[in-house]
Formats: C-alpha cells, structure tokens, sequence
C-alpha cells in the first residue's frame, strides 16, 4: 500500500512539473528548449549558464530544470515522464551506463549530428552511448577512478607510488603500521567505496579488469564474472578490510571516503577526479601532500584501468523542438563548453585534444597526465545487460559486499552471482 | 411517537452519511484506488518503462517472490526491526512518561525538549546520525573510546553485525518521545483518588505500579504498541538513508522500492508491496482480537 500511494505522487509530482514547464512555453517566439541540468554543486551553474549562452546565440529560449541530486532518483524520474511519452524536458542529462535503459526513448543523434563533431570524443565514450547503431547522446564529461596518495607519507617511508594492487597492500601495511606506531591511531592504508551501491560495482569492476578478469557480462552478453582472475581480485579487495582498510569502509560513498582521505587518516584513497579540486581547497589538511595516478595493475600482467563514469546530454524522441534540442545538445558538448567546464570545475573533457590544451593545464595541470587513463578506461556491462543492467549492478555488489563483509567467500558468492546473472539473463539473452 | 423516533433517526442516519461520504471519497481515492491498482499490478508484469501495456501472470510474481532469499532476509530483518525496537520504545517511553507525570520543577520545559527528536524530519535526523556513527570521525566513536566502553573504533553502519542495531538504536532515539507522549496523556488521566487511597492503605509504590497504574494505561499502551509496530514493520526511510540498498538492513519496504524503482519492475514490487500490507492487515487484526482493544469503549 505504500508503495502504490508513493508511485502516485510521484506520477502527480511528473504532471505538475510537466505542467509548470509547459506553462513556461507560451509566447516566445523562437523554440523555447526545456533542459534538466544536473543539482550538484556547480554542475547546475555551469549548465545554466551553457545554455544562456546558447539561447541568446541562436535567439531561441530556454527553460531550465532542476533535477534530484541522486542519480538514481534522476534516473526514475525521467523514466516516469519518457515512459508516458511527454515531451516536456526537450533536453536531459543522463549517466554513462543510463543508454541502454532510455534508448528507445532517445532521438539518434547519428542522424543529426555531423560525423566530424562526434568524432572528437573518446571512442569508447561515443560507442558506450551507440545502442543498436543508434548513438542516441553526446558526451558532455567523463570520469574515471583514480588512485590518490599521500606523497609526504610514501616519501617518508622510502616507498615509490605502487605499481600493482599487491605492492599497494604492501605499502599501506608498512605506512599505516609506521604511522600508528608513531601516535597516529587513526590512520587507515586505503579507504575506496564499499558501500552497498553502485559505486562499489565501479570500484570491484576496477580490480576485477585490473587482473584481467573481465566485465562481469561480455560484449555479447555472456556472464563472464565466475573466473579465477575475478576472484583473486575480490579476494585480495577483502584481505583489506579491518587489516588495512577500516570496516567502515563497508559503508563509504565518495564523500566519506574523501573525508578518511581528506582529513589525513588515509594512505591511498580511490575516488573519482572531483576528489582532486576539493584535496588541494586552501583548508584543506592534505593541501600539498596529495598525488594523483592511474588505478594500479592486478599483479605484473594486470593492466592499469578505471571504471569510466561521465555524463552525457540527449534529447527526448518526444520533443516538440526536437532541431533546437539538438543544437543546444551540440553546443553543451562542444569543445569552447567543455573547456570552460574542465577550466572552471575541472570536469575532464571528452574530447581529447583537450588534454594538451594550455589553459587547462594551466589550471589543473594533473588533468593533462590522466589522458591514458581515460582512455583505457573500462565500461561497465550496461550495453550488453540493456534494460537489466541496474538488477545486474545490484547482484553484483551485493556479491562483492558480502565478500568484503566476510559473510561468504569469494568462490561461493560469485558462482551463485554467476547463477543468478544467467537466471536474470535468461542464459546471456537479456 | 414510535414513528417520529424512527424519523429522526432515519434523518440522522442521512445526515451522517452526507457528512461521512466526502471523506470516504477522498480516502478511496488518495488510499483505496492506489491500493487495488497495486494489487492488481502484482497479478501483472507491467514495468515501468512502459507501463500502458502489461499481460497478467496470475501468481507468479507471488511465487519467485516466495523463492527469493533476498525476500526473506528483508522480512526477517523487517520483523526483527520492528519487535525490538517497539519493545524498547514502550519500556522507554513508559518511564520517560512516568517520570514527567511526577510533579518535577520545570517539567514543561523537559516535556517540549523530549519532543525535539520525533519533530526532526526522520531523514534529516538518519543523515545525522550516520555522521555521528561514522567510525573514523564520528562523534559516538570518540565519546566512547574516551569513557572506555570500546576499545577500537566501531564500525556501526559498516559492520554487518552492528549495521541493524543501528538502525534500531536511531528509531529508539526518534519515536520513544512519541510513545512516552501517548503514555503520558493516558497516565494524566487517571483520577487520584485511586493513588491517594492505595497511600493510606500503605501499598508499596512497585506493586501501584503493577496493580494500579498498568491495567489503568492498559488500553492506551496497546493502541501506541499497534501505531508503533504497523510503522515499523513499514520502515523505510531510516534504512534506506543510512545504508543504502543495502541486504544487511533492508526491510521490505526497501526491497520493493528497489524492485519497482530501480528495476522497473512493477508487476515483482507490487507482489512486494502487496505481501507487505497483507502482514500488516494480518497482524493488526491478529493484535486486536488477541489484545480485546475496544477503540470504541475508550
């Protein structure tokens, strides 16, 4: 009963807001182009002023929408108003791993945009956003875990930025046993995001391809994931908890994680680039004494990766402006916007010529060295696993959690993820 | 005279039901039509991405919903939820009540304080919370490795042990005002002649308590035992805010938002949503025919 009344507000809530912006289309004389600009911190600025930008450079109008700050309430709420085919949001941010669930919902840029302008984007980024053939979004940033690390401790104990997640671990034991031993009671060797949610599929996805252990799902939708270089992975991930990760860590998000960082009771911390900014704020403790690299490999013939992340700008099948929608799409995603973003919020561009531009590295100069990084970045499973993909994410780490957690071990909680994969799959169809 | 009776009461009997039938349409349209449209879901496999068109499946979401571990885990942690921590509150809120119904100086004051956290939004007050618990910075750590109860750090909303614990300990702190508020207003309504006589026959103040006292506030606890359980065996919020998604403290409220938000899946969470009002109206019956509570007699 809950739940019935709590769908029927928020299918209420929709038809407001819908109407609010329909209201809002009255007498302009040019199309007025609704867009849902994402609400964390600067990301709504940096969009409305985009925007602006754009409607008085094509005198057309705009009309901005804020939207929840919670990716997933996003990713309901748009859901709500594309399933019921409204064309009240022309334009709309959606997440990386978000294609798959809203393509038939989203017009085929392919069509629209010229080739030369997409291919200015990373690839990878362009082809996890091409669903079917259909490239049904523009990438506006992109995202990749980073390992972050405190230079004054690794010089202090002679220890060089680790190479492998197995040097890692050695490290952070002889850091945090020096560190304590020294009166600092508090400090951890790593903190990341273990919590019970999607970033912890960001963060096991990461050790997993490290080792070379796969995507959890193939390209063609075959359930990979119960393989021994996956489980080492996840093994060695939970040999961390209570020795050299707090088992607090069980209950991280980014936000916490950055505060063990950020607050000095960490030695490495995996987190996303925004992480960067915030570390070197002037009140910041650990202004100064913070390094930035690539995720280190699975052992010697593991490889350096990161989950990719990132947002993207598409536009609605069910706009009435569908022509302005998409210009306004090719204007937020351009190269003049992305450096603004990658200058003002040090947000990391799509397109990479961007990486060698001097005003941005002026500004954020580790953005320049992360290049390889973004692009060896890894995609998580959600073109193959298509409307799945968020039941797909949520066996997943709730497999890695109780691993972690040591309430099962990794052979037995991966083939049973490995079984319920295929059961959800129906055998690798999806 | 017989007929005029009958006439009058004929007329009232229209009155009241022109007075009764706005709400009654309100409630079935804010309540009851949300109601059977999730009943009805949970015999389909409508989703959400596109919910106009859907084909019934009779009992099969009920009959995976049977088969899933997840399911169960949710309702046991659900149940174990609710009888613990409606038992705390009641023992609680009993001697928080009948600490303020003694006449104390400045008890207005404490009355109002004890209110502040059931006033706290129950989101705004988890969110608090999980600061306070966090286990390198959070202020319960601190406090008690100070005072020495612990000896290392605990990690309260980490912890697969701990993590329901503190689930409940926050729903303690947040609703035991509430119950000691309903306690309170019954405990002001004995008469105290009662007491004044059990004083001159010289009764120890325990055996008041149990003889007097209890089977006086008898029918007021059990109504606040009943709001309390149907609200907790509906928890959400403070779950959801503290640790996610997460198996270790899901209630059934959180699995089938899960099922029908996350996953689209709309016909799976209606069977959830369905299972869960279904325990709900089982055991509010259960309770009141067990308890004999006569709302009506009150």
């Amino acid at each position: 009963m809950p739940f019935g009344s709590r769908v029927a507000v928020l299918f209420s809530a929709a038809l407001v807001f819908a109407g609010t912006v329909l209201g809002a289309r009255s007498a302009a004389a040019q199309a007025t182009v609704s867009v849902a600009c994402g609400s964390v911190g600067a990301e709504f600025d940096l969009c409305k002023t985009g925007a602006e930008a754009w409607a008085k450079k094509t005198g057309n109008q705009i009309k901005v929408v804020s939207v929840p700050k919670d990716s997933n309430e996003q990713l309901a709420l748009f859901q709500q108003l594309l399933s019921q085919k409204s064309g009240e949001i022309d334009v709309i941010r959606i997440d990386v791993v978000w294609p798959g669930l809203l393509a038939a919902h989203l017009v085929d840029m392919g069509k629209e945009v010229p080739k030369d302008v997409v291919a200015q984007h990373f690839p990878a980024i362009i082809e996890a956003n091409t669903v079917n053939g259909h490239l049904v979004a523009l990438p506006a940033f992109t995202d990749a875990g980073l390992l972050y690390y405190r230079k004054d401790l690794l010089e202090k104990y002679g220890k060089k930025p680790p190479t492998t997640w197995q040097e890692l671990t050695e490290t952070a034991k002889v850091v945090q046993d020096g560190e304590r031993k020294a009166g600092n009671d508090k400090i951890y060797g790593i903190v990341f995001q273990g919590r019970a949610y999607e970033g912890l599929t960001c963060n096991a996805l990461e050790w997993v391809d490290s080792f070379g252990g796969g995507t959890i799902v193939d390209g063609q939708g075959k359930v990979t994931i119960n393989n021994p270089k996956a489980i080492a992975a996840i093994k060695l991930a939970a040999s961390w908890i209570k020795n050299i990760a707090p088992e607090g860590v069980l209950n991280y998000a980014e936000e916490e994680a950055r505060g063990a960082f950020q607050s000095g009771n960490a030695v490495f911390m995996r987190n996303w680039p925004y992480a960067w900014a915030l570390s070197q704020a002037p009140d910041s403790p650990t202004k100064g004494k913070v390094g930035v690299m690539a995720l280190p490999k699975g052992g010697a013939e593991g490889k350096n990766t990161g989950t990719l992340g990132g947002w993207q700008w598409a536009v609605s099948k069910y706009s009435k402006n569908a022509k302005a929608a998409v210009d306004l799409a090719m204007y937020l995603t351009s190269p003049e916007e992305e450096k603004r973003a990658a200058i003002e919020v040090s947000f990391n561009p799509t397109i990479p010529a961007l990486y060698k531009d001097k005003d941005i590295l002026a500004k954020n100069p580790f953005i320049g060295d992360l290049l390889p990084t973004f692009q060896n970045a890894v995609a998580r499973p959600s073109r193959a696993t298509k409307s799945k993909y968020n039941q797909v994410s949520s066996e997943f780490w709730n497999a890695v959690h109780e691993v972690l957690s040591g309430k099962s071990d990794a052979e037995a909680s991966i083939s049973k993820l490995e079984k319920n994969l295929n059961r959800i799959s129906r055998n690798g169809k999806w | 005279m017989a007929v005029a009776q009958s006439q009058l009461t004929r007329q009232r009997r229209r009155a009241a039901l022109a007075f009764i039938l706005p709400m009654m349409a309100v409630l079935a349209a804010v309540a009851g039509w949300p109601l059977l449209r999730t009943i009805y879901f949970s015999f389909t496999d409508a989703n959400l991405d596109n919910i106009g068109s859907y084909a019934g499946v009779g009992f099969a979401n009920f009959a995976s919903l049977a088969q899933d571990p997840e399911w169960w885990h949710a309702v046991r942690n659900t149940v174990e939820f609710a009888a613990v921590s409606v038992t705390f509150e009641t023992i609680l809120g009993l001697v928080i009540a009948l600490t303020l119904n003694a006449h104390l100086p400045g008890r207005g004051v404490v009355r109002a304080a004890v209110l502040i956290p059931w006033a706290i939004p129950t989101v705004v007050s988890a969110q608090m919370w999980n600061w306070m618990y966090n286990d390198l910075y959070g202020v319960l750590n601190y406090i008690f490795l100070k005072v020495g109860v612990i000896d290392h750090p605990y990690a309260w909303t980490g912890s697969p042990k701990l993590a329901l614990v503190a689930v409940i300990i926050v729903d303690v702190w947040k609703t035991t005002p509430f119950m000691a508020l309903l306690i309170l207003a019954a405990l002001q309504l004995l008469p105290a002649e009662i007491y004044e006589a059990a004083k001159l026959d010289g009764i120890p103040a325990p055996k008041v308590f149990w003889k007097v006292t209890l089977p006086l506030i008898k029918p007021a606890l059990m109504v606040a035992v009943i709001f309390r359980t149907l609200d907790a065996l509906r928890i959400f919020d403070l779950p959801y805010v503290l640790t996610g998604n997460s198996r270790e403290t899901a209630s059934m409220a959180v699995y089938a938002r899960q099922k029908l938000i996350d996953f689209q899946d709309v016909g799976y969470g209606s069977a959830a949503s369905t299972f869960l009002f279904v325990v709900i109206a089982v055991f509010t019956v259960v309770y009141i025919t067990a308890g004999r509570v006569r709302f009506e007699s009150r």
